[in-house]
């Protein structure tokens, strides 16, 4: 797909079956979802999703509008263009030895990363920040050895006070969105 | 309001449907829907009709909706019951036909384990449908109810599905309906937008040469009357898609018939001579369009349509309204100037008198297409048509200039053979004292005569007109046209449909010559129930005019060029 990363960020109602849908849209255009982030909003029943996936604006635009169609889509937006601010977050295992240790130590203070467990040949390091950062750091600990490597994938916010895809309002109230698992489960399709 | 006590799941499923005024269900029992087969003879209000195939449901039910403009609603049981759904359910999706479809599920306990008779229905038909649910518990089976007819009926409509365990529909509850449904993320847009219509006035009233092109949008928002006072307001010439046909009387002096691949040819040329389109409920088919990057060239286009999504997805448009079709042209007409275009008209004129499309030649032979015109000038102004899908579709089509917005029924987007024996049932049930057609493809008819055995158990009066040319006819067409006469498989070993109509105690006639034809259709018309007219016709005939694909609607081709081609296969 010729075009470029674009950012898009849903918020979408916390039920079985929505990735399903949403990641069924993509494919039926022929997409691939480069990354893929789901969790809690700021509203209890409303999951906020933050995905990367490449193509013309266009063809993203066109894409978008079908996942709008999706019921428990409640907004979504390309912020592509916008003012945003985008973290990933990633743990690495990496291989040490004693001659190593102590010049991995230094690579993650340069990078502000942290370790977060210690084994006797390996250390995990959390970083978190764009995903340059994580890339050079990643390259930076290949040398000496990647054990293992995971990565959230991006999440973004638009800068400034207005929200990136905020919950509706309507007579100036949040609305009450019934989160899945509290009270009666509700229905959907399985994921 | 609740009732007194409790009551069965598959009793709520009933009650629902009462609130939400349905009196007829298509349907097939089997092992997980058996507590709702249970459930219906306290219901006698709401008629359960057995078809003999599942597929037959979902379409009966389909072409039920289409023509009254209500919810359709089917139900079967799980596993192939559910999934002998899908082809009508996908049917009903690319048509936007509001379809509720209800299926049993195994017991909650054993769901995703492979029981026997399970099949992920809600997974399977994700791309299918508006939406679907599994209902978990007894208390969401109203809710979830009310929620698929909602969406089913709104917006641009389409089928849902709700799929419901057998335990589910055994548990105990008390029936409660809620009055409102609000779902957060669903909320079509109903009015068009004040700026955008004045636009579009101002747009109409600098034409020349303007062109209104109605689509499906049209019958379905039911906006026919609106339509006909926007085009003789603007004095607009009017051409409607394949499921268009009707949205626009076709006495009209305005309407000039269908555009497309088998369109008539002075529409194809219209189009790309307009220079403002106006599309009203429409998506822009590559079956109207042909090439996209040749389509309309001298046009800006107004495009009027319920979907956002359909915006801008094969066009570019200059003015876009969202909204329903009916809000926004009443919205429209105010502001839209009376206006002639002579010139135009006069264009149309010409090029109808110098291209006459769908001109019959003079002959002995039987003609398809002159069977099926003789069927349309013979029968009552308010008689109904089922098609299925093929050349007789296209001819059916093409030689349809009636009044009736609702009374033309085929599967369009999908393009399901064997849809037209199930239609014509669903539109006889939808209108049990009009005359109902059903045109039938000698191959179609195949996929669903099973169901003739309905009209004969319910004493439904359908006639059917098998269009019979021994062929799949349309790819034999094509074979011909662009396979270097490779006819491949589109000839088969033909039951006797006489003998086998008489089988399903159905009356039948065999017409083998030309002038048998007006009198078997006069006899079949009045007879007072269901006929079979198994008409042989020529078995080589090509359905023109005809756009190749992917080539631009100025180059088709109104004329055979090859009528050699059917010498030399004789
Ligand atoms: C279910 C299905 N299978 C295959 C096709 C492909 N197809 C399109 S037209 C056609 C031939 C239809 O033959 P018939 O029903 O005899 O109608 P005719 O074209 O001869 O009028 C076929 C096979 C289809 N549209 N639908």
């Amino acid at each position: 797909m010729s075009g470029r990363l674009h950012t898009i960020v849903a918020l979408v109602e916390n039920r079985p079956g929505v990735l399903n849908k949403i990641a069924s849209k993509w494919r039926q255009r022929g997409f691939n979802i480069e990354s893929l982030t789901v969790g809690h909003s700021e509203t209890p029943g409303l999951s906020r999703m933050t995905f990367t996936v490449d193509g013309t604006t266009n063809d993203i635009e066109q894409v978008t509008k079908q996942l709008f169609k999706v019921i428990e889509v409640v907004k979504i937006s390309d912020v592509t263009e916008q003012e945003t601010v985008a973290r990933e977050l990633a743990l690495i295992k990496v291989s040490t030895t004693k001659e190593t240790r102590s010049a991995i130590i230094e690579i993650v203070d340069i990078f502000r990363a942290k370790i977060v467990d210690v084994a006797v040949d390996s250390l995990v390091v959390e970083t978190t920040g764009t995903e340059d950062k994580v890339d050079a750091l990643i390259s930076m600990l290949t040398p000496y050895g990647l054990k293992e490597l995971v990565r959230t994938g991006r999440v973004a916010m638009v800068r400034g006070g207005t929200s990136t895809v905020g919950a509706p309002q309507r007579n100036g109230q949040e609305r009450h969105f019934k989160p899945a698992g509290e009270g009666k489960p509700k229905v959907g399709s399985l994921i | 309001m609740a009732t007194q006590g409790k009551i069965k799941g598959a009793e709520i499923i009933m009650e629902s449907l009462r609130k939400e005024g349905v009196d007829l269900i298509f349907g097939y029992p089997g092992g997980a829907n058996l507590p709702m087969y249970d459930a219906l003879h306290k219901y006698p209000d709401i008629r359960h009709i057995l078809v003999r195939h599942e597929q037959a449901a979902a379409h009966a039910a389909d072409a039920y909706a289409r023509v009254t403009g209500k919810a359709g609603v089917c139900w079967a049981t799980s596993g192939p019951g559910a999934t002998n759904l899908v082809t009508g359910i996908a049917n009903a999706w690319m048509d936007s036909v509001p379809l509720v479809c209800i299926t049993g599920q195994v017991v909650s306990w054993l769901l995703g384990r492979d029981g026997f008779q399970e099949a992920d229905i809600t997974g399977i038909t994700i791309p299918i449908v508006k939406q679907n649910w599994l209902v978990l518990n007894v208390e969401d089976i109203a809710p979830t109810i009310a929620e698929a007819f909602h969406v089913a009926t709104t917006g641009r409509p389409g089928p849902v599905l709700v799929d419901i365990p057998r335990d589910v529909q055994q548990q105990l509850c008390e029936f409660e309906y809620p009055d409102k449904v609000d779902i957060p993320g669903y909320q079509p847009t109903v009015q068009g937008h004040p700026q955008q219509i004045k636009k579009a006035a101002a747009l109409i009233a600098e034409a020349e040469r303007p062109l209104i092109l109605a689509g499906h949008g049209v019958v379905i928002a039911r906006a026919a009357e609106e339509l006909q006072e926007l085009a003789e307001k603007a004095d607009i010439p009017v051409i409607t898609t394949l499921l268009g046909l009707g949205g626009f009387p076709g006495s009209h002096e305005l309407y000039q018939g269908m555009p497309g691949m088998h369109g008539m040819y002075w529409n194809n040329i219209a189009i790309q001579e307009a220079d403002v389109l106006i599309a009203i409920g429409m998506r822009f088919d590559d079956r109207v369009t042909g090439s996209l990057k040749d389509f309309a060239p001298k046009a800006k286009i107004i495009h009027i349509e319920v979907d956002p999504a359909e915006v801008g997805k094969n066009v570019p448009t200059a003015i876009p309204i969202v909204g329903d079709v009916k809000a926004v042209l009443q919205q429209l007409l105010p502001h839209v100037e009376r206006a002639r275009h002579d010139d135009w008209r006069n264009w149309f004129r010409e090029m109808r008198r110098d291209h006459p499309s769908i001109a019959i030649p003079e002959t002995e032979k039987i003609l398809p297409q002159y069977v099926i015109k003789s069927i349309y000038d013979r029968s009552p102004g308010d008689a109904y048509y089922a098609t299925g899908v093929g050349q007789h579709q296209m001819w059916a089509a093409q030689y349809f200039w009636g009044d009736n917005p609702y009374s033309f029924v085929t599967s369009g987007g999908l393009g399901t053979m064997g849809f037209e024996v199930p239609a014509a049932i669903g539109v006889q049930f939808a209108r049990p004292q009009s005359t109902v057609w059903s045109f039938c493809g000698d191959g179609g008819f195949q996929m669903t005569m099973e169901e003739l055995a309905l009209c004969r158990e319910y004493e439904l009066p359908i006639k059917f007109a098998i269009i019979n040319n021994h062929f799949l006819g349309m790819v034999r067409q094509w074979q011909d046209t662009f396979y270097d006469h490779n006819l491949s498989q589109v000839k088969m070993f033909q039951p006797d449909f006489v003998k086998l109509a008489e089988a399903m105690g159905i009356e039948a006639i065999r017409v083998t010559d030309k002038a048998m034809v007006p009198t078997a259709i006069d006899a079949a018309l009045q007879h007072p129930g269901a006929v079979l007219i198994d008409f042989h016709v020529e078995h080589v005939e090509d359905c023109y005019p005809m756009m190749p694909p992917g080539v631009s609607l100025s180059d088709t081709i109104d004329q055979p060029p090859v009528a050699q081609l059917q010498e030399a296969l004789r």
